[in-house]
Protein backbone atom coordinates (compact mmCIF):
# COMPACT_ATOMS: atom_id res chain seq x y z
CA UNK A 1 0.00 0.00 0.00
CA UNK A 2 1.38 3.55 -1.07
CA UNK A 3 0.65 6.73 0.43
CA UNK A 4 0.44 9.90 -1.77
CA UNK A 5 0.14 13.11 0.75
CA UNK A 6 -1.11 16.63 -0.38
CA UNK A 7 0.94 18.83 -1.51
CA UNK A 8 1.16 16.58 -4.87
CA UNK A 9 3.66 17.01 -7.11
CA UNK A 10 4.40 15.39 -10.67
CA UNK A 11 7.30 14.64 -9.57
CA UNK A 12 6.18 11.92 -6.55
CA UNK A 13 3.20 10.47 -9.56
CA UNK A 14 5.82 9.99 -11.97
CA UNK A 15 7.09 7.14 -9.02
CA UNK A 16 3.52 5.46 -9.12
CA UNK A 17 3.33 2.84 -11.43
CA UNK A 18 0.28 0.40 -13.17
CA UNK A 19 -1.10 -1.92 -9.98
CA UNK A 20 0.04 0.18 -7.24
CA UNK A 21 -2.79 0.50 -4.11
CA UNK A 22 -2.94 4.25 -3.16
CA UNK A 23 -4.39 6.32 -0.15
CA UNK A 24 -4.84 9.03 -1.69
CA UNK A 25 -4.98 12.41 1.50
CA UNK A 26 -5.16 16.10 0.60
CA UNK A 27 -7.20 17.95 -1.88
CA UNK A 28 -9.64 16.47 -4.96
CA UNK A 29 -11.77 18.67 -7.10
CA UNK A 30 -14.73 16.80 -8.45
CA UNK A 31 -15.47 17.43 -12.17
CA UNK A 32 -17.19 15.47 -15.06
CA UNK A 33 -18.75 16.10 -18.60
CA UNK A 34 -19.93 20.05 -17.82
CA UNK A 35 -16.33 20.91 -16.62
CA UNK A 36 -14.41 18.96 -18.66
CA UNK A 37 -16.11 20.40 -21.87
CA UNK A 38 -16.11 24.35 -20.03
CA UNK A 39 -12.09 23.68 -19.38
CA UNK A 40 -11.70 22.12 -22.68
CA UNK A 41 -13.62 25.27 -24.65
CA UNK A 42 -10.83 27.74 -22.29
CA UNK A 43 -12.78 28.86 -20.01
CA UNK A 44 -10.38 30.17 -16.79
CA UNK A 45 -10.92 27.91 -14.11
CA UNK A 46 -12.16 29.55 -11.05
CA UNK A 47 -9.22 27.63 -9.05
CA UNK A 48 -5.72 27.27 -9.80
CA UNK A 49 -5.74 22.94 -10.93
CA UNK A 50 -2.11 23.26 -10.59
CA UNK A 51 -0.59 20.03 -9.06
CA UNK A 52 -4.03 18.95 -8.38
CA UNK A 53 -6.18 16.10 -9.01
CA UNK A 54 -9.39 15.94 -10.84
CA UNK A 55 -12.03 13.53 -9.56
CA UNK A 56 -14.33 12.12 -11.82
CA UNK A 57 -17.55 12.02 -9.36
CA UNK A 58 -21.08 13.73 -9.35
CA UNK A 59 -21.46 13.53 -5.41
CA UNK A 60 -24.89 13.47 -3.66
CA UNK A 61 -25.15 16.62 -1.26
CA UNK A 62 -26.96 17.82 1.30
CA UNK A 63 -26.89 20.94 2.80
CA UNK A 64 -27.32 21.78 6.04
CA UNK A 65 -30.43 24.03 6.10
CA UNK A 66 -29.25 25.87 9.65
CA UNK A 67 -25.65 26.00 9.29
CA UNK A 68 -25.20 26.22 5.34
CA UNK A 69 -22.42 23.33 6.02
CA UNK A 70 -22.65 20.60 2.73
CA UNK A 71 -22.43 17.14 4.00
CA UNK A 72 -21.65 14.28 1.09
CA UNK A 73 -24.00 11.11 1.51
CA UNK A 74 -22.54 9.29 -1.82
CA UNK A 75 -19.33 9.80 -3.99
CA UNK A 76 -18.51 6.67 -6.04
CA UNK A 77 -16.70 7.35 -9.43
CA UNK A 78 -18.47 7.94 -12.59
CA UNK A 79 -17.22 6.58 -16.09
CA UNK A 80 -14.18 8.23 -16.72
CA UNK A 81 -14.34 7.57 -20.68
CA UNK A 82 -16.42 10.02 -21.37
CA UNK A 83 -13.76 12.66 -20.69
CA UNK A 84 -11.54 10.97 -23.08
CA UNK A 85 -11.79 13.86 -25.81
CA UNK A 86 -10.79 16.08 -23.07
CA UNK A 87 -8.94 14.76 -20.28
CA UNK A 88 -4.98 14.89 -22.12
CA UNK A 89 -5.14 19.05 -22.77
CA UNK A 90 -6.92 19.64 -19.55
CA UNK A 91 -3.72 17.69 -18.61
CA UNK A 92 -1.47 19.85 -20.79
CA UNK A 93 -3.48 23.49 -20.55
CA UNK A 94 -3.64 23.18 -16.71
CA UNK A 95 -1.30 21.14 -15.20
CA UNK A 96 -3.02 18.76 -12.76
CA UNK A 97 -1.17 15.88 -11.42
CA UNK A 98 -3.93 12.95 -12.51
CA UNK A 99 -7.25 12.13 -12.76
CA UNK A 100 -9.40 9.76 -10.43
CA UNK A 101 -12.01 7.70 -12.23
CA UNK A 102 -13.30 4.16 -12.77
CA UNK A 103 -13.63 2.14 -16.28
CA UNK A 104 -10.01 3.50 -17.62
CA UNK A 105 -9.63 5.90 -20.17
CA UNK A 106 -7.97 5.06 -23.67
CA UNK A 107 -5.15 6.30 -25.70
CA UNK A 108 -5.26 9.87 -26.53
CA UNK A 109 -5.32 9.72 -22.19
CA UNK A 110 -2.49 7.63 -22.14
CA UNK A 111 -1.10 9.70 -23.62
CA UNK A 112 -1.48 12.36 -22.04
CA UNK A 113 -0.60 11.05 -18.98
CA UNK A 114 2.95 10.40 -20.31
CA UNK A 115 3.80 13.91 -22.16
CA UNK A 116 2.45 15.63 -18.87
CA UNK A 117 3.52 13.39 -16.05
CA UNK A 118 0.08 12.24 -14.74
CA UNK A 119 -1.43 9.39 -13.57
CA UNK A 120 -5.10 7.55 -13.78
CA UNK A 121 -6.32 6.31 -10.66
CA UNK A 122 -9.09 3.70 -10.77
CA UNK A 123 -11.83 3.87 -7.55
CA UNK A 124 -13.95 0.99 -6.90
CA UNK A 125 -17.02 1.44 -8.80
CA UNK A 126 -20.06 1.61 -6.85
CA UNK A 127 -18.44 1.85 -3.49
CA UNK A 128 -20.26 5.50 -3.12
CA UNK A 129 -20.51 4.75 1.45
CA UNK A 130 -16.78 3.58 1.54
CA UNK A 131 -15.09 6.54 -0.42
CA UNK A 132 -17.66 8.72 1.00
CA UNK A 133 -16.16 8.27 4.55
CA UNK A 134 -13.23 9.09 3.23
CA UNK A 135 -14.32 12.48 2.95
CA UNK A 136 -13.73 14.78 5.70
CA UNK A 137 -15.58 17.93 4.35
CA UNK A 138 -16.06 20.18 1.73
CA UNK A 139 -13.62 23.01 1.14
CA UNK A 140 -15.65 24.89 -1.60
CA UNK A 141 -17.78 24.74 -4.41
CA UNK A 142 -17.53 26.03 -7.70
CA UNK A 143 -19.31 26.36 -11.38
CA UNK A 144 -22.55 25.49 -9.01
CA UNK A 145 -24.38 27.18 -12.00
CA UNK A 146 -23.92 23.64 -13.55
CA UNK A 147 -25.93 21.75 -11.65
CA UNK A 148 -24.93 20.26 -8.24
CA UNK A 149 -23.61 16.47 -9.51
CA UNK A 150 -21.54 18.63 -11.90
CA UNK A 151 -20.15 21.43 -9.77
CA UNK A 152 -16.43 21.37 -9.14
CA UNK A 153 -16.87 20.69 -5.36
CA UNK A 154 -13.22 20.99 -3.61
CA UNK A 155 -13.15 17.83 -0.99
CA UNK A 156 -10.67 17.15 1.85
CA UNK A 157 -9.74 13.58 2.28
CA UNK A 158 -8.13 10.78 4.18
CA UNK A 159 -7.05 7.86 2.86
CA UNK A 160 -8.82 8.08 -0.37
CA UNK A 161 -8.28 4.60 -2.25
CA UNK A 162 -7.69 4.23 -5.45
CA UNK A 163 -5.44 1.91 -8.08
CA UNK A 164 -3.14 3.04 -10.42
CA UNK A 165 -3.88 1.78 -13.61
CA UNK A 166 -2.65 4.06 -16.35
CA UNK A 167 0.83 5.32 -15.23
CA UNK A 168 3.33 8.43 -16.24
CA UNK A 169 5.09 5.96 -18.52
CA UNK A 170 2.80 4.79 -20.88
CA UNK A 171 1.46 1.24 -19.02
CA UNK A 172 -2.16 0.76 -19.12
CA UNK A 173 -3.55 -1.84 -16.65
CA UNK A 174 -7.05 -1.82 -18.97
CA UNK A 175 -4.76 -2.46 -22.35
CA UNK A 176 -3.16 -5.26 -20.74
CA UNK A 177 -5.75 -6.84 -19.27
CA UNK A 178 -7.79 -6.57 -22.37
CA UNK A 179 -5.00 -8.34 -24.24
CA UNK A 180 -4.55 -11.19 -22.14
CA UNK A 181 -8.55 -11.19 -21.45
CA UNK A 182 -8.91 -11.78 -25.26
CA UNK A 183 -5.45 -14.14 -25.34
CA UNK A 184 -7.53 -16.22 -23.28
CA UNK A 185 -11.14 -16.09 -24.64
CA UNK A 186 -9.17 -17.15 -28.34
CA UNK A 187 -8.42 -20.28 -26.28
CA UNK A 188 -11.65 -21.43 -25.37
CA UNK A 189 -13.67 -20.58 -28.43
CA UNK B 1 -31.57 -12.59 8.34
CA UNK B 2 -31.97 -11.35 11.41
CA UNK B 3 -32.03 -7.47 9.44
CA UNK B 4 -35.40 -8.82 7.30
CA UNK B 5 -36.91 -9.58 10.07
CA UNK B 6 -36.77 -6.70 12.59
CA UNK B 7 -37.64 -4.54 9.41
CA UNK B 8 -40.62 -6.21 8.54
CA UNK B 9 -41.93 -6.14 12.15
CA UNK B 10 -40.62 -2.44 12.22
CA UNK B 11 -42.71 -1.82 9.16
CA UNK B 12 -46.05 -3.75 10.93
CA UNK B 13 -45.60 -1.55 14.22
CA UNK B 14 -45.32 1.51 12.69
CA UNK B 15 -47.86 1.30 9.87
CA UNK B 16 -50.79 0.52 12.11
CA UNK B 17 -51.96 4.21 13.66
CA UNK B 18 -50.66 5.74 10.65
CA UNK B 19 -53.52 7.29 7.94
CA UNK B 20 -51.28 7.48 5.16
CA UNK B 21 -51.81 4.08 3.00
CA UNK B 22 -50.39 0.85 3.87
CA UNK B 23 -49.30 -0.49 0.88
CA UNK B 24 -47.22 2.90 -0.09
CA UNK B 25 -45.77 1.97 3.08
CA UNK B 26 -44.53 -1.17 2.09
CA UNK B 27 -43.93 -0.04 -1.23
CA UNK B 28 -41.05 2.62 0.52
CA UNK B 29 -39.85 -0.04 2.90
CA UNK B 30 -39.17 -2.30 0.11
CA UNK B 31 -37.44 0.47 -1.95
CA UNK B 32 -35.16 1.38 1.30
CA UNK B 33 -34.12 -2.17 1.67
CA UNK B 34 -33.44 -2.65 -1.84
CA UNK B 35 -31.49 0.33 -2.14
CA UNK B 36 -29.22 -0.39 0.83
CA UNK B 37 -29.05 -4.04 1.84
CA UNK B 38 -28.00 -6.82 -0.90
CA UNK B 39 -29.90 -9.49 -0.29
CA UNK B 40 -28.19 -12.77 0.82
CA UNK B 41 -27.27 -15.32 -1.79
CA UNK B 42 -25.83 -12.03 -3.57
CA UNK B 43 -23.76 -11.24 -0.76
CA UNK B 44 -22.76 -14.88 -0.01
CA UNK B 45 -20.65 -15.22 -3.62
CA UNK B 46 -19.72 -11.87 -3.01
CA UNK B 47 -17.77 -13.08 0.31
CA UNK B 48 -16.99 -16.30 -1.96
CA UNK B 49 -15.32 -14.62 -4.45
CA UNK B 50 -13.06 -12.63 -1.69
CA UNK B 51 -11.52 -15.82 -0.08
CA UNK B 52 -10.61 -17.01 -4.00
CA UNK B 53 -8.85 -13.67 -4.82
CA UNK B 54 -5.03 -13.90 -3.81
CA UNK B 55 -4.00 -11.70 -0.50
CA UNK B 56 -2.37 -8.31 -1.50
CA UNK B 57 -3.90 -8.10 -5.01
CA UNK B 58 -5.64 -5.60 -6.88
CA UNK B 59 -8.20 -7.81 -7.04
CA UNK B 60 -8.38 -8.95 -3.42
CA UNK B 61 -8.49 -5.18 -2.50
CA UNK B 62 -10.90 -4.10 -4.62
CA UNK B 63 -13.41 -6.94 -3.11
CA UNK B 64 -12.46 -5.68 0.64
CA UNK B 65 -13.39 -2.65 -0.47
CA UNK B 66 -16.70 -3.74 -1.69
CA UNK B 67 -17.22 -6.01 1.42
CA UNK B 68 -17.13 -3.11 3.23
CA UNK B 69 -19.22 -0.62 1.42
CA UNK B 70 -21.81 -3.41 1.46
CA UNK B 71 -21.04 -3.65 5.54
CA UNK B 72 -21.36 0.48 5.88
CA UNK B 73 -24.40 1.18 3.21
CA UNK B 74 -26.23 -1.53 5.58
CA UNK B 75 -25.12 0.00 8.75
CA UNK B 76 -26.17 3.63 7.41
CA UNK B 77 -29.43 2.91 5.26
CA UNK B 78 -27.69 4.76 2.82
CA UNK B 79 -27.75 3.51 -1.07
CA UNK B 80 -24.92 0.86 -1.78
CA UNK B 81 -24.54 3.04 -4.83
CA UNK B 82 -24.99 6.23 -5.67
CA UNK B 83 -26.74 5.27 -9.04
CA UNK B 84 -29.86 3.92 -8.10
CA UNK B 85 -30.43 2.60 -11.60
CA UNK B 86 -33.54 1.63 -13.44
CA UNK B 87 -36.28 1.08 -10.95
CA UNK B 88 -38.03 -2.24 -11.93
CA UNK B 89 -41.14 -3.86 -10.41
CA UNK B 90 -42.72 -7.05 -11.04
CA UNK B 91 -45.93 -7.62 -9.45
CA UNK B 92 -47.23 -11.35 -9.33
CA UNK B 93 -51.04 -11.01 -8.64
CA UNK B 94 -54.11 -12.67 -8.62
CA UNK B 95 -57.00 -12.32 -11.17
CA UNK B 96 -58.98 -9.18 -10.49
CA UNK B 97 -55.97 -7.12 -9.08
CA UNK B 98 -56.51 -3.40 -9.97
CA UNK B 99 -53.74 -2.50 -12.27
CA UNK B 100 -54.18 1.37 -12.43
CA UNK B 101 -54.74 1.82 -9.19
CA UNK B 102 -51.81 -0.11 -7.92
CA UNK B 103 -49.54 1.83 -10.56
CA UNK B 104 -50.90 4.62 -8.73
CA UNK B 105 -49.27 3.73 -5.08
CA UNK B 106 -46.33 2.92 -6.88
CA UNK B 107 -45.42 6.09 -8.24
CA UNK B 108 -46.05 7.65 -5.00
CA UNK B 109 -44.04 5.38 -3.41
CA UNK B 110 -41.23 5.74 -5.72
CA UNK B 111 -41.52 9.89 -5.70
CA UNK B 112 -41.58 9.83 -1.97
CA UNK B 113 -38.53 7.11 -1.59
CA UNK B 114 -36.91 9.95 -4.17
CA UNK B 115 -37.30 12.82 -1.83
CA UNK B 116 -36.30 10.75 0.99
CA UNK B 117 -33.02 9.95 -0.43
CA UNK B 118 -33.63 5.98 -1.19
CA UNK B 119 -33.60 6.61 -4.87
CA UNK B 120 -31.14 9.00 -6.35
CA UNK B 121 -33.38 11.76 -8.66
CA UNK B 122 -32.61 9.44 -12.09
CA UNK B 123 -35.41 9.54 -14.51
CA UNK B 124 -34.27 12.02 -17.78
CA UNK B 125 -36.37 13.28 -20.70
CA UNK B 126 -34.56 11.50 -23.62
CA UNK B 127 -35.24 14.76 -26.45
CA UNK B 128 -34.63 17.53 -23.54
CA UNK B 129 -32.19 16.23 -21.59
CA UNK B 130 -34.83 17.51 -18.18
CA UNK B 131 -34.27 15.65 -15.15
CA UNK B 132 -38.26 14.86 -14.18
CA UNK B 133 -36.75 14.80 -10.19
CA UNK B 134 -39.34 12.27 -8.91
CA UNK B 135 -37.93 9.37 -11.47
CA UNK B 136 -41.76 9.24 -12.71
CA UNK B 137 -41.49 9.81 -16.75
CA UNK B 138 -42.94 7.68 -19.87
CA UNK B 139 -41.43 3.95 -19.04
CA UNK B 140 -39.95 5.36 -15.51
CA UNK B 141 -40.39 3.29 -13.42
CA UNK B 142 -40.63 -0.25 -15.07
CA UNK B 143 -43.76 -2.23 -14.07
CA UNK B 144 -44.20 -5.59 -14.69
CA UNK B 145 -47.32 -7.39 -13.88
CA UNK B 146 -48.10 -10.98 -14.07
CA UNK B 147 -51.12 -12.83 -13.26
CA UNK B 148 -51.00 -16.15 -11.13
CA UNK B 149 -53.17 -18.47 -9.39
CA UNK B 150 -52.16 -17.95 -5.91
CA UNK B 151 -53.89 -15.18 -3.56
CA UNK B 152 -51.40 -13.37 -2.76
CA UNK B 153 -49.65 -10.38 -4.22
CA UNK B 154 -45.85 -10.37 -4.27
CA UNK B 155 -44.01 -7.54 -5.52
CA UNK B 156 -40.13 -7.99 -6.33
CA UNK B 157 -38.29 -4.75 -6.82
CA UNK B 158 -34.77 -4.68 -8.97
CA UNK B 159 -32.07 -1.27 -8.93
CA UNK B 160 -30.18 -1.50 -12.26
CA UNK B 161 -27.52 0.39 -12.68
CA UNK B 162 -26.22 2.73 -16.20
CA UNK B 163 -22.71 1.81 -16.30
CA UNK B 164 -23.78 -2.21 -16.32
CA UNK B 165 -26.68 -2.10 -18.18
CA UNK B 166 -24.65 0.03 -20.76
CA UNK B 167 -22.52 -3.83 -21.18
CA UNK B 168 -25.38 -5.68 -22.05
CA UNK B 169 -25.79 -6.90 -25.85
CA UNK B 170 -27.83 -8.55 -27.60
CA UNK B 171 -26.08 -11.19 -30.33
CA UNK B 172 -28.13 -12.81 -33.70
CA UNK B 173 -27.14 -15.96 -34.36
CA UNK B 174 -25.15 -16.98 -36.49
CA UNK B 175 -22.87 -14.63 -35.49
CA UNK B 176 -19.74 -14.52 -38.28
CA UNK B 177 -17.22 -13.08 -36.65
CA UNK B 178 -17.27 -15.85 -34.08
CA UNK B 179 -18.08 -18.88 -36.16
CA UNK B 180 -21.33 -18.77 -34.08
CA UNK B 181 -23.93 -21.14 -35.24
CA UNK B 182 -27.33 -21.69 -33.90
CA UNK B 183 -27.21 -24.37 -31.12
CA UNK B 184 -25.92 -24.16 -27.57
CA UNK B 185 -21.81 -23.74 -28.87
CA UNK B 186 -23.10 -20.61 -30.71
CA UNK B 187 -24.90 -19.00 -27.75
CA UNK B 188 -21.93 -19.98 -25.76
CA UNK B 189 -19.40 -18.19 -28.04
CA UNK B 190 -21.49 -15.01 -27.58
CA UNK B 191 -21.98 -14.92 -24.25
CA UNK B 192 -18.39 -14.99 -23.48
CA UNK B 193 -17.75 -12.44 -26.33
CA UNK B 194 -20.05 -10.18 -24.46
CA UNK B 195 -18.21 -10.58 -21.04
CA UNK B 196 -15.00 -9.93 -22.82
CA UNK B 197 -16.12 -6.86 -23.94
CA UNK B 198 -17.37 -5.78 -21.11
CA UNK B 199 -14.06 -6.24 -19.56
CA UNK B 200 -14.48 -4.16 -15.95
CA UNK B 201 -16.97 -1.23 -17.31
CA UNK B 202 -19.78 -2.95 -15.83
CA UNK B 203 -18.85 -2.52 -11.71
CA UNK B 204 -17.78 -6.48 -11.98
CA UNK B 205 -17.71 -8.72 -11.20
CA UNK B 206 -21.05 -9.10 -12.44
CA UNK B 207 -23.85 -11.69 -12.69
CA UNK B 208 -25.76 -12.33 -16.31
CA UNK B 209 -29.41 -12.57 -17.41
CA UNK B 210 -29.58 -14.41 -20.77
CA UNK B 211 -32.61 -15.16 -22.96
CA UNK B 212 -32.13 -17.27 -26.04
CA UNK B 213 -34.50 -16.85 -28.52
CA UNK B 214 -37.80 -14.28 -28.67
CA UNK B 215 -37.91 -11.01 -30.73
CA UNK B 216 -35.86 -8.10 -29.57
CA UNK B 217 -38.01 -6.70 -26.90
CA UNK B 218 -39.18 -10.37 -24.99
CA UNK B 219 -35.57 -10.90 -25.17
CA UNK B 220 -34.24 -8.38 -23.38
CA UNK B 221 -37.31 -8.46 -21.17
CA UNK B 222 -36.55 -11.70 -20.31
CA UNK B 223 -33.16 -12.11 -20.08
CA UNK B 224 -33.83 -9.35 -16.64
CA UNK B 225 -36.39 -11.44 -15.43
CA UNK B 226 -33.44 -14.17 -14.87
CA UNK B 227 -32.18 -11.88 -12.65
CA UNK B 228 -35.15 -12.31 -10.51
CA UNK B 229 -33.87 -15.65 -9.67
CA UNK B 230 -31.93 -17.21 -6.64
CA UNK B 231 -27.92 -17.13 -7.30
CA UNK B 232 -28.03 -20.54 -6.14
CA UNK B 233 -30.93 -22.11 -7.49
CA UNK B 234 -30.60 -24.46 -10.27
CA UNK B 235 -31.59 -24.36 -13.47
CA UNK B 236 -34.58 -27.25 -14.32
CA UNK B 237 -33.13 -27.79 -17.96
CA UNK B 238 -29.57 -29.75 -17.63
CA UNK B 239 -28.48 -28.44 -20.61
CA UNK B 240 -29.12 -24.75 -19.59
CA UNK B 241 -27.87 -25.87 -16.03
CA UNK B 242 -24.97 -26.46 -17.57
CA UNK B 243 -23.94 -23.69 -19.67
CA UNK B 244 -24.80 -21.15 -16.65
CA UNK B 245 -21.75 -23.07 -15.25
CA UNK B 246 -19.59 -23.73 -18.01
CA UNK B 247 -20.05 -19.80 -18.80
CA UNK B 248 -19.13 -19.03 -15.01
CA UNK B 249 -16.01 -21.39 -14.89
CA UNK B 250 -14.87 -20.17 -18.64
CA UNK B 251 -15.33 -16.35 -17.89
CA UNK B 252 -13.70 -16.69 -14.73
CA UNK B 253 -10.53 -17.93 -16.97
CA UNK B 254 -10.89 -15.02 -18.88
CA UNK B 255 -8.53 -13.25 -15.77
CA UNK B 256 -10.64 -9.96 -16.09
CA UNK B 257 -11.42 -10.06 -12.28
CA UNK B 258 -13.03 -7.46 -10.04
CA UNK B 259 -13.14 -3.49 -12.05
CA UNK B 260 -11.24 -5.13 -14.49
CA UNK B 261 -8.40 -4.71 -12.74
CA UNK B 262 -7.25 -8.81 -13.04
CA UNK B 263 -8.32 -11.63 -11.13
CA UNK B 264 -9.97 -14.66 -10.52
CA UNK B 265 -13.70 -13.90 -10.27
CA UNK B 266 -15.09 -11.92 -12.98
CA UNK B 267 -18.47 -13.79 -13.20
CA UNK B 268 -20.40 -14.48 -9.70
CA UNK B 269 -23.36 -16.27 -11.79
CA UNK B 270 -25.34 -16.39 -15.26
CA UNK B 271 -28.83 -17.30 -15.62
CA UNK B 272 -30.40 -18.25 -18.88
CA UNK B 273 -34.07 -18.56 -19.87
CA UNK B 274 -35.22 -19.68 -22.80
CA UNK B 275 -38.25 -18.21 -25.49
CA UNK B 276 -39.77 -19.65 -28.52
CA UNK B 277 -38.16 -17.76 -31.32
CA UNK B 278 -39.26 -17.93 -35.13
CA UNK B 279 -37.47 -19.69 -37.74
CA UNK B 280 -35.90 -16.93 -39.20
CA UNK B 281 -34.40 -15.57 -35.93
CA UNK B 282 -31.84 -16.22 -33.17
CA UNK B 283 -31.34 -13.70 -30.38
CA UNK B 284 -29.23 -14.06 -27.63
CA UNK B 285 -29.86 -11.20 -25.06
CA UNK B 286 -27.60 -10.35 -22.55
CA UNK B 287 -28.33 -8.23 -19.31
CA UNK B 288 -25.23 -7.49 -17.19
CA UNK B 289 -25.57 -6.67 -13.71
CA UNK B 290 -23.10 -5.40 -11.33
CA UNK B 291 -22.08 -6.28 -8.03
CA UNK B 292 -24.45 -3.97 -6.56
CA UNK B 293 -26.69 -6.35 -7.22
CA UNK B 294 -30.05 -4.81 -6.28
CA UNK B 295 -32.78 -6.76 -5.65
CA UNK B 296 -35.49 -7.33 -3.08
CA UNK B 297 -39.40 -8.61 -2.58
CA UNK B 298 -41.86 -8.76 -0.46
CA UNK B 299 -45.50 -10.93 0.35
CA UNK B 300 -48.19 -8.80 0.95
CA UNK B 301 -50.48 -9.45 3.57
CA UNK B 302 -54.56 -9.17 3.79
CA UNK B 303 -53.79 -5.70 4.76
CA UNK B 304 -51.06 -4.79 2.40
CA UNK B 305 -48.34 -4.99 5.01
CA UNK B 306 -45.13 -6.42 4.49
CA UNK B 307 -45.90 -10.16 5.70
CA UNK B 308 -42.75 -11.97 4.38
CA UNK B 309 -39.16 -10.78 2.82
CA UNK B 310 -38.49 -13.01 -0.53
CA UNK B 311 -34.67 -12.86 -0.63
S1 LIG C 1 -22.68 -0.26 -12.60
FE1 LIG C 1 -23.63 -0.71 -10.63
S2 LIG C 1 -22.04 -0.45 -9.08
FE2 LIG C 1 -21.34 0.50 -10.97
S3 LIG C 1 -21.87 2.65 -10.74
FE3 LIG C 1 -23.53 1.65 -11.87
S4 LIG C 1 -25.02 0.98 -10.31
FE4 LIG C 1 -23.12 1.49 -9.27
Amino acid sequence: MKKLNYPFSHEQVKELKVGDMVLITGKLFTGRDAVHKRLHDGVKPPVNLQNQIIYHCGPVILQDKKTGKYQVTAAGPTTSIREEPYEADVMRDYGIVGVIGKGGMGPKTLKGCKDYGCVYFHAVGGAAQVLAEKINSVEAVHWLDLGSPEAIWELSVTDFPVVVTMDAHGNSLHADVQASSEAEFKKVL
Amino acid sequence: MALKKKISKKAVKKSAPKKSNQLEDSLIELIKNTSAVLPDDVQKVILQALAREEKHTTAEYAMNIIKANIELAKKKSQPLCQDTGTVLFYVNHPVGLDQIEFTKWIHKAVVKSTKLGYLRQNSVDSLSGANSGTNIGPGHPSIHFHQHKKKNIEIRLMLKGGGCENVGAQYSLPYTPLDAGRDLDGVRKVILDAVLKAQGRGCGPGVLGVCIGGDRGAGYIESKEQLLRFLDDKNSNKDLAQLETEIVNTSNKLGIGPMGFGGKTTLLGCKIGVQNRLPASFFVSISYMCWAYRRQGIELGTNKQIKKWLY
